[in-house]
């Protein structure tokens, strides 16, 4: 799936990124608010959907080489955590769904998780 | 895979306990170091990883720490050494979902008692000693270049 496919399925505003959304392909997704789970179990270039929007998103996906970052239930993340992203280049969206009913959206689509 | 970093490369950083404001940027740097260097993505994952969570663990958890990296032909060290609390129980803090990470700290999306058990799985050899009252050494070692036998 694309980050564009993402974007729409989820109605999503894009908060920085929006050049690339076609280009992006997303193998995996990750629903997730504990930061050291995602660098468990995340794999590179997954999608990760959260509702936190502090800067240790921002970290956590540069350290795990994550694909972009949705922030659901219509959550905006600060000035400074959207500049952050920009300058490492991950895309950040922000949808007004929920986190359960957003990975139910993109799973339906055929988006997949981790589960081996 | 052909391209090899100079022979020895030392750095340190300092970390505050309690500074969430700079959080991270340690193992920033060192991610954007090894990237320069041309050491490979995956591995570059798994060292900034280590660095992270144990950059995250002295700010959590200790007063303050130093942070450290080197670079050797064929293997990378992250060595992680802090004046603090330390662990009284260092068998119970490695297993997974172990945490005493308070609310406002899990409210920020730690706490998952996941972080001592990452620096393992991201790692091809680990240790932790520490000094209740006193403080926590950690020390990792991640191998690139064929040499690696990959843990994680
Ligand atoms: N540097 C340290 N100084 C003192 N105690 C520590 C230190 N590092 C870890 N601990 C103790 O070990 C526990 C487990 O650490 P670990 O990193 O696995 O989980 P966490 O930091 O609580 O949560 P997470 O890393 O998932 O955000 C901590 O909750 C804390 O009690
Ligand atoms: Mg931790």
């Amino acid at each position: 799936m694309t980050l564009a496919e993402v974007r729409d399925i989820l109605e999503a505003e894009v908060l920085t990124g929006e050049e690339n959304l076609d280009d992006i392909e997303v193998p995996r997704g990750c629903g997730c608010d504990l930061m050291s789970d995602v660098l468990a179990f995340a794999e590179r270039r997954t999608l990760l959907l959260t509702g936190l929007t502090n800067a240790q998103v921002i970290r956590t996906a540069e350290m795990n080489d994550l694909a972009a970052i949705v922030f659901v239930r219509g959550k905006r993340p600060p000035c400074e955590v959207i500049e952050m992203a920009k300058e490492r280049g991950i895309p950040l969206l922000r949808t007004k769904y929920p986190l359960f009913e957003s990975c139910g959206m993109l799973y339906k689509a055929g988006l997949r998780g981790h589960l081996k | 895979m052909d391209m090899n970093p100079s022979p020895s490369l030392e750095l340190s950083y300092p970390v505050e306990g309690n500074d969430f404001a700079t959080a991270g940027e340690a193992a920033t740097r060192i991610k954007r170091m090894l990237k320069q260097i041309g050491i490979d993505p995956e591995t570059t994952r798994r060292v900034a990883i280590v660095a992270y969570e144990a950059e995250m663990n002295i700010i959590i958890h200790a007063t303050r720490g130093i942070l450290k990296l080197r670079v050797l032909p064929g293997v990378i060290e992250v060595r992680a050494e802090d004046i603090g609390p330390g662990i009284p129980d260092i068998p119970l803090a490695m297993q997974e979902g172990y945490s005493t990470a308070p609310e406002h700290i899990r409210e920020m999306g730690f706490g998952a008692g996941m972080g001592l058990p990452n620096m393992k799985r991201f790692s091809d050899e680990f240790w932790i000693e520490s000094q209740v009252g006193k403080g926590t050494k950690v020390a990792a070692r991640i191998y690139y270049d064929g040499s690696s036998d990959r843990g994680g």
